[in-house]
């Protein structure tokens, strides 16, 4: 009897309509004083499921910002619209820190963080899309190191995003797995799209130039998370990277000379291919292997599986910012070959068969280096290319459907 | 007659004042955190100068630094409930084991024994699905501390060591800052009371004992050996232990807790707790990855023999964020630490 009265159903339909209205919702923060504890308050009462929405407008942060709730959406009004303001920062790492899962960062623009910008630690399904991160006193050695920074993550989506004047590298993904980076422009910051120690990652349709080198992709010994592999770049502009390396010394990539398009250090199975790369004046491509003194048994210091093919490369290494680089350009007609491999073929303590590397692209300079990183000793021999093709590609990085839908 | 009668009973009423409430664990254990601090029952007062029934002071061999604040700490586990000795990482605790730091200035840094002012209490509450970490910040009064999820900056005016005014721009983390530290392999837990940073001495209203016998004896622990056959962190700044142990133990309090295998920083590779036996994972000649602008221009985290070289050094000696290591915990440099390490630095041998 009960049951059927209406007060009753009543009660049950608000009941469901605003446990309907708790699965998602929308916390807007507009710009204005104390920000950063408004800010940080949404981003701490988000449930799973909610939008943080930062109005149009300047927000001006004292504090780094943190996010530790999966299946959260940050978002602003649009890249130059919400400007997450970072110069009075007094604290924290970083600009935004996320540790949490499902989490997507979009439409805003982030200014002049004191460390890294934007860094996600050891999380899944991590979304950077249509962001600006910048440091807007132009290239310094005291700007922050990384700008768009996802580190022990997985399935890593950076879409359309801007990054200019990191000291270290605009776009890096560090220990990461299962990874795209696409629609992006790196401009201004020492490397611009770093790949390092990191395992299947596709690299296409992006921008980048005048940086110090244009893409990476490393190994680095001695990392929880080491031997990275199979990272395919393709369709990129890799064009006019004629910044001069502002990294502060002790930084690996304070040794990349100026003027690299892309350059492969001491990692396996890269696929490099139809990128347009021109008006770098040190090497289009540059295959080298790790030179430093290391330690761990399990490290492999040389580039391997590599294929370098159909990239359309223009004037390039006319003046390689390496020692003896500009006698080396002179003595060649006025500039190296397009790609530039150190010719380093075995490692002491490295088992296996030598390095399998296929450039097509050629010519090749092969510097035939006695040890990794000994250019002084250089017996630079030229080839029109390098070994055969047949060395498997893998597939296209395909992320979680929830994670890849395509861009509203 | 009747007055005097109305007077004495009064005054027997006050003798007879009802014991105060004891700590409330459902307060502890509610979803919903409280407002404000007194909710809880910890202490007895509203200025939570006096811990209620059920509480143990604690205090560890070698804490963390954080801009000279004394701190103190103290231990709640549920009536009838204990925590399980174990001789690595913290203790296991019961549902409802509530640690209790509250961080407090006296007016002149050269008298901390001088009355305090509270700045912040902070909770870890062992709920049943993990631990929770809260923030009560003081008023001026001192008569009320209200949660601060969001972190906030409280100007602190102090005397100096020298003597000097200073104010500190005093940092309360937010609750994910205190998960930052706190993180062991993505989940918050206790950092402090380990066997090894307990196992020492404190007075127990002028008595002195060691800690772990002290919970042993009255009932707060299980399973713990004789504290001589117990692990044990030097104290950072007696000058009796030796060098290399009282350096380690501060690098331990100060920075093991981001840098080991399962904390924030384990992606540096760069590995600071006690345990870490591997020297290059130390940061002997060790290599920065993503230091930035921290690595100062130098090349190595430790080069021995070589603190004037030595990234850790130099990011130890930084108040600028980007740079400063920890990250968090302070706004001014550790001067007696940063001595420490740099006494530690030297000593290493500079051979390969």
């Amino acid at each position: 009897m009960a049951i059927s009265h209406p007060a009753i159903w009543g009660a049950a339909l608000a009941a469901v309509l605003l446990g309907a209205a708790a699965e998602a919702k929308t916390l807007t923060v507009s710009p204005g004083p104390d920000a950063q504890e408004r800010v940080q308050t949404a981003l701490l009462d988000a449930k799973p499921g909610d939008v943080v929405s930062l109005e149009a407008g300047t927000f001006a942060f004292t504090d780094g910002l943190s996010l530790d709730i999966d299946n959260v959406t940050v978002t602003g009004a649009g890249q130059g619209k919400t400007v997450l303001s970072f110069a009075g920062q007094k604290g924290a790492g970083e600009g935004l820190l996320i540790t949490s899962d499902g989490v997507t960062v979009r439409d805003l623009t982030m200014q002049d963080s004191k460390g890294d910008g934007i860094k996600s630690k050891g999380a899944d399904r991590i979304s950077f899309v249509a962001l600006t991160v910048e440091w807007t006193g132009g290239p310094k050695e005291t700007n922050g190191a990384y700008g768009v920074y996802p580190v022990s993550s997985t399935n890593v989506l950076i879409d359309k995003v801007t990054v200019r004047g990191a000291s270290d590298a605009g776009i890096y993904v560090g220990q990461s797995k299962n990874i795209i980076v696409r629609n992006s422009r790196a401009e201004f910051n020492v490397a611009g799209i770093e790949i390092e120690n990191s395992t299947d990652a596709d690299v296409f349709d992006n921008v980048a130039t005048h940086n110090t080198g244009g893409i990476l992709v490393f190994d680095l010994p001695g990392l929880p998370v080491m031997g990275g592999h199979s990272t395919r770049i393709f369709r990129n502009q890799v064009v006019d990277n004629d910044t001069p390396n502002f990294a502060p010394k002790g930084n690996i990539v304070a040794n990349v000379p100026m003027g690299v398009g892309v350059m492969l250090m001491a990692n396996r199975d890269v696929h490099v291919f139809e990128n347009e790369i021109s008006g770098n004046q040190t090497s289009a491509v540059m295959l080298v292997s790790y030179s430093r003194a290391f330690d761990d048994k399990a490290y492999n210091p040389l580039p391997r599986d590599i294929v370098v093919r159909d990239n359309r490369i223009g004037r390039n290494g006319w003046l390689p910012s390496l020692p003896g680089g500009k006698m080396l350009a002179q003595a060649m007609g006025g500039a190296v070959p397009p790609v530039l491999w150190d010719g380093i073929t075995s490692y002491p303590g490295i088992e296996g068969p030598a390095p399998r590397l296929y450039v097509k692209d050629g010519p090749v300079l092969n510097l035939n280096l006695a040890k990794p990183g000994e250019v002084e000793g250089a017996k630079p021999t030229v080839t029109a290319t390098l070994g055969t093709p047949g060395l498997p590609e893998r597939a296209a990085v395909v992320l979680p459907g929830s994670q890849d839908k395509p861009a509203s | 007659m009747r007055r005097l009668a109305a007077v004495l009973a009064a005054l027997l009423s006050l003798g007879a004042a009802p014991k105060p409430a004891p700590v409330s664990l459902d307060e502890l254990l509610a979803e919903t955190p409280a407002p404000t601090l007194d909710a809880y029952g910890l202490f007895t007062d509203a200025g939570a100068r006096t811990p209620n029934a059920g509480l143990t002071p604690y205090a560890l061999n070698t804490p963390l630094f954080t801009d000279y604040a004394e701190k103190s700490r103290f231990v709640f586990l549920p009536p009838g409930t204990r925590a399980t000795y174990t001789p690595t990482g913290a203790f296991a605790f019961p549902v409802g084991a509530t640690l209790v730091k509250t961080f407090a200035y006296p007016a002149d840094l050269r008298r901390p024994k001088a009355p305090l002012r509270f700045i912040e209490t902070r909770l870890l509450i062992h709920k049943p699905q993990g631990w929770v970490a809260l923030t009560y910040v003081w008023n001026t009064e001192q008569t009320k501390a209200v949660l601060k999820r969001a972190g906030a900056r409280v100007p602190v005016a102090v005397i100096d060591r020298r003597g000097q005014p200073l104010t500190i721009d005093y940092a309360v983390p937010n609750t994910n800052q205190c998960k930052e530290c706190h993180s062991l392999s993505g989940e918050l837990a206790p950092i402090g009371p380990k066997a090894r940073n307990l196992n020492g001495d404190l007075a127990y209203g002028g008595k002195r004992e060691n800690q772990l016998a002290h919970w042993t004896r009255t009932g707060l622990l299980v399973g713990a050996p004789a504290p001589r056959a117990a692990p044990r962190t030097a104290v950072w700044n007696d000058a009796r232990e030796p060098l290399a142990d009282r350096a380690r133990a501060y690098l331990d309090g100060n920075c093991g807790h981001c840098h080991n295998p399962q904390g924030m920083a384990s992606n540096s590779g760069l590995f600071l707790h006690l345990e870490e036996t591997d020297p290059a994972n130390q940061g002997i000649r060790r290599r920065p990855v993503a230091a930035g602008r921290g690595s100062g221009g130098l090349e190595f985290d430790i080069d021995p023999g070589s603190p004037e070289t030595s990234i850790l050094l130099h990011r130890m000696n930084s108040v600028e964020p980007g740079v400063m290591m920890p990250e968090l915990s302070r706004t001014l440099v550790d001067e007696e630490g940063v001595a420490l390490i740099a006494n530690y630095l030297r000593s290493l041998p500079a051979t390969r």
